[in-house]
C-alpha cells in the first residue's frame, strides 16, 4: 500500500466508527429530550426513569464521539493537506460554523443538563437538553453542507486554479445537503428506535422469565413487583413505553429516510449519474432495476455481470419519477467521462507516481452495489421488525421466546450496519474523485479534485501507517470498553442509572418531581451528579 | 497590509488565547489526579470541579483548528501535516483524557480507576505538551519547501523550540490548574493547591517566559516588548495575591499574564503565521495564507455573532457551577447489582 492507499483506509476507518457513535448521539438524544418533556408535563415516575435509563446509555455514548470527532478535523490537515490547500476558502467555513455555532452549544449545554439537576429550574434543565440535542442537529447540518459540496460543487468560481467561495447561499442551500441532512437525521432515529426497542424486550423478557410479569386470563399482562430495586411496577411502564417509543421512532424514521433517499437518488442521477450507475452495476442503458446481479463485479470492463433478477422500469422510476426513460448504464457514461476529465492523470509531481496513469471512472462496484442493498435491506428489516415488535406486544409485554429477545437485541446492529453501507456507498461511490465535477451545464465543472491529488505530499507512507495502526488499535480497544460499558447499565436497569432507587425507593417521586426540589432541602450539598 | 486577513489573524490569536486560558486549567487538572491529588475523594473534588466545563473548553481547540482552516488554508495544512506525529500523540491523548472523565466513576472499582487515572493525567500533560509544541513551531519555523511541505522526514519538526513550547504550555496549564483549584475547591486541597502555586510559579512559567522572549529577539516590536514586561508585572501580582489568600485575583492576574504573554507572541510573529526554516521566501503570510475576502467577511459575520454569544454561555455556566467544591459534596460511589443475571443471554437456563 501506498500513501494514498493508507491515507484513505484510515478516513475510511475512523469516519465509519465515528459514525457509530454520532447517529446514536444525534437519535438518542431527541428521544430522551421527548422523554423528559414527557416527564415535565405529566410528572409521571416512569418518565423520569426512562429520562435517567436512557440518559446515561446517552451519555456513555456521547463521550465516544466527542473523542473521536476531534480527529475528524484534525486529520484533513495531517493527511490530506493538498485537498485543504484546494478547497479551503469554501470548505473550511462550514467545518469553522460547525465548530463555532454547533459543538459550543452541544457541549456546554450538555455539561449544565448533566451537572445541573439540582442547581437549575426544571424548565431550564430540560431547555438546556433540548439546546445541547439542537445543537447536534445543527452540527450535522453544517459537516454535511461541506459533504455535499466535495459531492455537488456549487457557490465558487475558479481562481488561480483554486475554488473560491463566491455564493455562501448557494454553498448553504446545497440541494444535496438540503436532502441529505434529513436523510442522515432519520438515519440517525432509526438507530435509536431499534436500540429502545431492543433493550426495552430484553428487559420486559426478562421480567417475564424472572417470574415478575405474568399473564393474567384474558391474555394481557399483569405487572408484578420484586423484592430488587427498581423492578417495581412503575418498571414495567418503563419499558413498554420504551418499547413503543422506539418501535415508533422507527418506522417513522424508515419512512423518512425512504423518502428523502428518493429525493438523493433523483439528484444523484443528475449530479453523479457514474455513481448511481455503479450502485446498480448497471452497465449498459436501460431501464430495469437489478434484484440480483451475478458475476464479477469487480471487472471494469463490465461484460462478466449478468444481471439474474431485473425488474423493468424501476431503475427509470428511481432516476426520472417515470417507467420509460433510458438510465445510462456504466459503458456510455465511461465515454462521457473520458472525454470530459482525461483519461489520464496529468503528469504533475502531485499526483507522485500516479502521474500519467489512465484513470478508472468506476468505483469498485461490489462496494456500490452492495453497499446500496444492505443499505436498503437493513433499513427495511428494522422497520418490519418493528411492526411485528408492536403487534407481538399488543398485550402489554413480550413473548416469552428467548429466540426473539435475541432477535431483538441483536436488531440493534441492523440500522447501524444501514448507516455505514450508505456512507461507505456514498463515499466509495465518489471515486476517483474526492471533489466530484457538478455536469450541470450551467455549473462550474472545472471545479473538481482527483483523490490523487489529495494526500499530504510531505507526509511519508509510514507515518500514515503509524497512526492507522495507533488509531484502529485505540478505536477497537475503546470499542470494547464502551459496549462493555453499556452491556453493565443496560443490565443494571433503572436502578444502574438512579442509586437513589436503591436506597429510598419510597422517596423517588418526592425527591425529584418536575414542580417540587429547590435549594435548602436536607442532603442538598451534595451535588447530584459527580464524576 | 490587508484588513480581513490581519482581522482573521487577530481572531485565531483570541481563539488560542481562549483555549489556553479555559483549557489550560482544566488539562491542569488533569496532570494534578497523579501526585497532587492524595486518594479517590480528592481525586473526585478535581474532576468535579472541571466536569461540567471541560467539554465546552476542549471545543476551543476545535474552533481555532476550524477558523485556521476556513481562514488560511494553507496554514492549516501545512502545520497540521508538518506536524503529523505530534498531532497524532495529542489526538490520542485527548481521546482517552475525554474517554476517562465520563468512565471513571462508571466501575466501582480501585483498579478500574486508577488506570483512568493515569489516561487524564498522561493524557492532559501529553495533550499540552503537543499543542505547545505546535504553537511553539508556528511561531519558529518549520522546514518547508515553496510547496509549504516539510523536508526532511517525519521528525523533521523537532528542535528546541518544539520542547520550549510543549513545555511552556504545561508548565503554565500546571499553575493555571492549581489557580483554578484554589478557587474552586474547599479545605485541604484549596489550601494545598495556592501552596503549591506560590511555591512553583516561578519555575512553571519560566519555558513560557523564555518562548516569549526568544521571540522578542527573533522579531520583536517595541510594543510586544512592552507586553512581555507587563505579563511579568502580572505574574509577580499573581505571585502575591495568592501568598496573601485572594484566589480569585491570582487566577485573573495569571489569566492576564496569558493574555499579554499571547499578544506578545503572536504579535511579534505577525505577519508571519508559519516560517520556513528553509528559506524566507516560503514563509507563509497573512497575506499569501489566507482565503479569500469573500470567506473572510462571511466568517467575521458569523464570528461576530457566534462568540460573543459563546462567550454569554459559557460565563453562564461557570456562574451555575460557582460553588466551591469539597470531599463533602461528593456523593458515595455506588456499586449496584444488575437487575438481571448476566447468564440471561447465555445459551440455556
Amino acid at each position: 500500500m501506498d500513501a494514498l492507499e493508507i491515507a484513505r483506509w484510515q478516513f475510511g476507518i475512523t469516519t465509519v466508527y465515528h459514525f457509530m457513535m454520532v447517529p446514536l448521539t444525534i437519535g438518542l438524544g431527541l428521544v430522551v429530550a421527548v422523554i423528559q418533556t414527557m416527564w415535565h408535563r405529566t410528572g409521571r415516575p416512569e418518565y423520569l426513569r426512562m429520562t435517567k435509563f436512557w440518559g446515561k446509555l446517552f451519555l456513555i455514548n456521547f463521550i465516544m464521539g466527542v473523542a473521536t470527532g476531534i480527529v475528524q478535523e484534525f486529520q484533513f490537515g495531517m493527511a490530506w493537506s493538498e485537498y485543504s490547500r484546494f478547497v479551503g476558502d469554501v470548505f473550511g467555513a462550514p467545518l469553522a460554523m460547525e465548530a463555532l455555532l454547533a459543538f459550543f452549544v452541544e457541549s456546554t449545554f450538555l455539561g449544565l443538563w448533566i451537572f445541573g439537576w439540582k442547581q437549575l429550574k426544571p424548565a431550564i434543565h430540560l431547555a438546556c437538553l433540548w439546546i445541547a440535542v439542537i445543537g447536534s442537529v445543527f452540527s450535522a447540518y453544517f459537516i454535511i453542507v461541506a459533504n455535499s459540496w466535495m459531492q455537488h460543487p456549487v457557490g465558487v468560481e475558479m481562481i488561480d486554479g483554486r475554488p473560491v467561495m463566491t455564493d455562501a447561499w448557494a454553498v448553504f442551500t446545497n440541494n444535496t445537503a438540503l436532502v441529505a441532512v434529513p436523510h442522515t437525521i432519520f438515519g440517525a432515529l432509526a438507530v435509536a428506535g431499534a436500540f429502545l426497542l431492543g433493550i426495552a424486550w430484553y428487559h420486559l423478557w426478562r421480567r417475564r422469565h424472572d417470574g415478575i410479569d405474568t399473564l393474567g386470563a384474558d391474555g394481557k399482562v399483569v405487572p408484578g413487583e420484586s423484592a430488587i430495586p427498581g423492578r417495581d411496577r412503575t418498571d414495567h411502564a418503563v419499558w413498554i413505553r420504551s418499547l413503543r417509543i422506539g418501535a415508533v421512532v422507527a418506522m417513522i424514521s424508515f419512512a423518512g429516510t425512504a423518502i428523502t433517499g428518493d429525493l438523493q437518488g433523483k439528484l444523484m442521477f443528475e449530479q453523479q449519474p457514474m455513481k448511481m450507475a455503479a450502485a446498480e452495476a448497471a452497465c449498459h442503458d436501460g431501464t430495469g432495476f437489478s434484484i440480483l446481479s451475478i458475476g464479477n463485479l469487480g471487472s471494469k470492463n463490465c461484460d462478466d455481470i449478468v444481471a439474474v433478477i431485473e425488474v423493468p422500469g424501476i431503475l427509470s422510476f428511481l432516476a426520472k419519477g417515470d417507467f420509460t426513460t433510458e438510465v445510462k448504464g456504466v459503458n456510455s457514461l465511461i465515454d462521457q467521462y473520458k472525454a470530459d476529465y482525461g483519461t489520464h492523470l496529468p503528469d504533475n509531481p502531485i499526483y507522485g507516481e500516479r502521474a500519467g496513469q489512465e484513470i478508472q471512472y468506476v468505483p469498485v462496484m461490489e462496494v456500490t452495489y452492495w453497499g446500496f442493498r444492505m443499505m436498503i435491506g437493513f433499513g427495511g428489516l428494522a422497520a418490519v421488525a418493528a411492526l411485528a415488535a408492536l403487534w407481538l406486544t399488543r398485550n402489554g409485554t413480550v413473548p416469552a421466546s428467548r429466540g426473539l429477545m435475541r432477535l431483538a437485541v441483536f436488531g440493534i446492529l441492523a440500522p447501524f450496519g444501514a448507516n455505514a453501507a450508505g456512507w461507505i456507498f456514498t463515499e466509495m461511490g465518489r471515486q476517483p474523485f474526492v471533489v466530484a465535477p457538478n455536469p450541470d451545464p450551467s455549473g462550474i465543472d472545472q471545479v473538481f479534485m482527483f483523490t490523487a491529488a489529495a494526500v499530504s505530499p510531505g507526509v511519508s507512507a509510514g507515518e500514515l501507517l503509524t497512526s492507522l495502526v495507533v488509531l484502529t488499535v485505540v478505536y477497537a480497544v475503546l470499542l470494547v470498553v464502551e459496549v462493555k460499558l453499556l452491556v453493565k447499565y443496560i443490565r443494571g436497569g433503572v436502578a444502574a442509572a438512579m442509586p437513589e432507587l436503591a436506597h429510598a425507593p419510597a422517596d423517588e417521586n418526592e425527591d425529584a418531581t418536575p414542580k417540587g426540589g429547590g435549594p435548602g432541602k436536607p442532603g442538598d450539598d451534595v451535588l447530584a451528579f459527580a464524576y | 497590509m490587508e484588513l480581513l486577513p490581519t482581522i482573521w489573524f487577530i481572531a485565531i490569536a483570541v481563539l488560542w488565547t481562549g483555549y489556553l486560558f479555559l483549557e489550560g486549567f482544566d488539562l491542569g487538572v488533569g496532570m494534578l489526579m497523579k501526585g497532587f491529588a492524595r486518594n479517590n475523594t480528592e481525586r473526585r473534588v478535581l474532576l468535579n470541579t472541571i466536569g461540567p466545563v471541560w467539554d465546552g473548553n476542549e471545543v476551543w481547540l476545535l474552533t481555532a483548528g476550524g477558523a485556521t482552516f476556513a481562514a488560511f488554508p494553507l496554514w492549516y495544512a501545512s502545520l497540521f501535516s508538518a506536524l503529523y506525529l505530534p498531532l497524532l500523540l495529542v489526538l490520542v491523548a485527548l481521546i482517552f483524557r475525554a474517554v476517562a472523565f465520563e468512565y471513571r466513576g462508571k466501575v466501582d472499582n480501585p483498579r478500574w480507576r486508577a488506570r483512568w487515572d493515569w489516561a487524564i493525567s498522561l493524557g492532559s500533560l501529553l495533550a499540552a505538551f503537543g499543542v505547545g509544541a505546535a504553537l511553539g513551531l508556528t511561531t519558529t519555523g518549520l522546514p518547508l519547501n515553496a510547496n509549504g511541505d516539510r523536508e526532511g522526514g517525519p521528525f523533521a519538526w523537532f528542535s528546541a523550540y518544539a520542547v520550549l513550547g510543549g513545555l511552556a504550555v504545561v508548565g503554565f496549564s500546571l499553575l493555571h490548574g492549581l489557580a483554578f483549584l484554589a478557587l474552586k475547591t474547599d479545605g485541604d486541597v484549596r489550601h494545598r493547591a495556592r501552596k503549591w502555586f506560590v511555591r512553583l510559579l516561578p519555575v512553571l512559567l519560566l519555558p513560557i517566559a523564555g518562548w516569549a522572549v526568544s521571540l522578542q529577539l527573533l522579531s520583536g516590536e517595541a510594543w510586544t516588548v512592552a507586553a512581555v514586561a507587563a505579563a511579568v508585572v502580572a505574574a509577580v501580582l499573581a505571585w502575591n495575591f495568592a501568598r496573601t489568600g485572594a484566589e480569585g485575583r491570582a487566577f485573573l492576574s495569571l489569566g492576564t499574564f496569558l493574555l499579554l504573554g499571547s499578544a506578545s507572541i503572536f504579535g511579534a510573529a505577525f505577519p508571519v503565521v508559519l516560517p520556513s526554516t528553509l528559506n524566507p521566501e516560503f514563509n507563509l503570510t497573512v497575506s499569501n495564507a489566507s482565503s479569500s475576502d469573500y470567506t473572510l467577511g462571511l466568517m467575521t459575520v458569523v464570528a461576530c455573532i457566534g462568540l460573543p454569544l459563546v462567550l454569554a454561555y459559557q460565563a453562564w455556566t461557570y456562574w451555575v457551577f460557582r460553588r466551591r467544591v469539597s470531599g463533602d459534596h461528593i456523593p458515595e460511589a455506588h456499586s449496584f447489582l444488575p437487575a438481571i443475571a448476566a447468564k440471561a443471554l447465555a445459551p440455556k437456563d
